[in-house]
């Protein structure tokens, strides 16, 4: 666990880019630091790993005051991942890997034998392993860079808007893979990012900073899309978070009706049109009971007759949802 | 053009005042105005360069060094401490060092921040992030100013004969006071080639010793 005890950063300059804040990052959670720019998340991520000393406050790991340990050591035992990757740009890849395991007394052979299994992890096959940055995409040096940071398999991991210089289909992929990573892997995890879609895609646990360094609500990506603590959350949430929150239910216990006379189907009972007058409407997609309500609600609103068609495992269609019924489940579902 | 002294084997064997002694004799001081200036101008341009203090000193230094005359310095040098090695060491010294301390200190100072970032991010102590990450990347532009300060005291060594040293000089110097121009062309084309054939080694060194990563970003 990560804790931050009443943290406080001024700037000799004048400016308070971390007001006060008390924070608990969970164990084996990845916690997600967002807000506008200059609101102390970077500030705050790089107190963790000692890079930015506190005015005053304490940051502790696992209780342990960071403070009075040694700095070099303290970040060798701390995964850091910065935007753009870092990469050094003199080594190979797999020397980039490998570098910290290096710094920790490893042999060059052995840090190198374990780089190679972390490079296939990342996704990036052995051909890379004697390329150098310059030769690589965007995407790929930040699969590098999350591969440098597990090397010596720390057991918490800074990420400094990690993904953000990358395009948005490699972003995504990223993702993906990351989520994938993190569930095998279980780190404490701390990143940085002003994205909030980001944020509640990625994040456990997520923590909005405002201007001036302050702690604005710190809750999962459902509640603050549910419940935001105030109108600064709200709308740095954004307008859509009514819709959004509903990616995080399943449409398990959403009540289905009969199938309808106008749905087509073929041999094998599986939905292929709704029919109007002598046509065919095509029905849009489908969803199944472990699919989110987000889909079902944007099925019912693009179906040609406003009802989302739910299937089975096997595709066969076993029910239907109208557009009321999910209004008056979602009502029912907000009011208990 | 008149080059029958360069090409008179006389002159190719290795007595005393011989093209080939005055070579070495030359390569000599090279070496060590070379070796001294890199000693004195290497830590101090990575050290303003790592921490950022002190950037003053590097740019004035190469201001002034560059403006300062090699020949004027040389004489005053004879002035204060009387013939000998010391005075020439001195002034060549004082030629190289600038070159070097401004492309180490430019060097480092233009190297991508978030590169060191991630060095001290990763937990390199300074000197680690110094030794294994900024002079590696600063290597290139590093080797620049030391080529060129190399060309410059190859060609500049030639005053070490105006103080009754040795060193291509001589040619020079012995032949315009005999008038005898086809020794001067001789020093001439000798040191032009020499300059070319040293910046030749060391560009081969540059290709062994800088990591093709940071070739290929260039």
């Amino acid at each position: 666990m990560i804790t931050f005890d009443d943290v406080v950063k001024v700037y000799p300059g004048g400016g308070t880019a971390v007001d006060h804040v008390s924070l608990e990052l969970p164990t084996g959670k990845l916690t997600v630091l967002v807000g506008p720019s200059g609101c102390g998340k970077t500030t705050s991520l790089r107190m963790i790993n000692r890079m930015i000393s506190p005015t005053s406050g304490r940051v502790l790991i696992d209780g342990k005051d960071i403070a009075g340990q040694d700095e070099a050591l303290l970040r060798r035992g701390i995964g850091y991942v910065i935007q753009n990757a870092g990469l050094f740009p003199h080594r190979t890849v797999l020397d980039n890997v490998a570098t910290v395991p290096v710094l920790l007394g490893k042999t060059r052979r052995e840090a190198r034998t374990a780089a190679l299994g972390l490079l296939e992890r990342v996704g990036l096959s052995e051909e890379f392993a004697k390329r150098y940055p310059a030769q690589l995409s965007g995407g790929q040096q930040q699969r590098v860079g999350v591969a440098r940071a597990l090397a010596a398999d720390p057991p918490v991991m800074l990420m400094d808007e990690p993904f953000s210089a990358v395009d948005p289909v490699v972003r995504e992929q990223l993702h993906r893979e990351f989520l994938r990573l993190q569930q095998d892997l279980g780190k404490t995890i701390a990143m940085v990012t002003h994205d909030i879609d980001e944020a509640i895609k990625l994040g456990d646990v997520v923590a909005i900073f405002r201007q001036g360094g302050v702690l604005a609500q710190v809750a999962t990506p459902q509640e603050l899309l549910v419940a935001p603590a105030d109108d600064f959350v709200a709308e740095f949430v954004g307008r859509d978070r009514g819709i959004r929150s509903l990616s995080f239910d399943t449409a398990a216990e959403l009540p289905v009706a009969a199938l309808p006379d106008d749905l087509v189907l073929d041999e094998a009972g599986r939905p292929s049109g709704w029919r109007s007058g002598s046509q065919v409407l095509p029905t849009g997609g489908t969803f199944t009971s472990s699919d989110s309500l987000r889909l079902v609600t944007d099925l019912a609103i693009t179906s040609p007759v406003g009802t989302a068609v739910r299937v089975n495992g096997d595709g066969k269609a076993d029910g239907v949802v109208r557009h009321h019924d999910l209004a008056d489940y979602l009502a029912a579902r907000r009011a208990s | 053009m008149n080059l029958t002294y360069l090409f008179d084997p006389a002159h190719w064997d290795f007595s005393t005042g011989s093209i080939p002694q005055l070579i070495v004799s030359h390569l000599w001081y090279v070496l060590l105005a070379l070796v001294l200036g890199t000693i004195i101008a290497l830590p101090v341009g990575l050290f303003i360069g790592h921490t950022g203090r002190g950037s003053f000193i590097a740019i004035n230094a190469g201001n002034a060094g560059r403006s300062l005359p090699t020949l004027g310095l040389l004489m005053l040098m004879v002035t204060l401490l009387g013939l000998g090695l010391l005075p020439v060491l001195i002034a060549l010294t004082v030629l190289v060092i600038p070159p070097i301390l401004t492309s180490a200190y430019a060097g480092l100072r233009t190297l991508d921040h978030s590169v060191v970032d991630a060095a001290r991010g990763v937990g390199m102590r300074p000197m680690q992030v110094l030794f294994r990450v900024e002079l590696p990347m600063a290597l290139p532009v590093l080797m620049s100013g030391f080529r060129s300060a190399a060309l410059q005291v190859v060609a500049t060594a030639t005053v070490a004969a105006s103080v009754g040293l040795g060193g291509l000089g001589r040619l020079l110097i012995d032949g315009l006071a005999v008038n005898d121009y086809s020794r001067v062309l001789a020093g001439a084309i000798v040191v032009a080639v020499l300059a070319v054939l040293l910046d030749l080694i060391l560009a081969l060194a540059q290709r062994w010793i800088v990591s093709p990563g940071v070739r290929a970003s260039k």
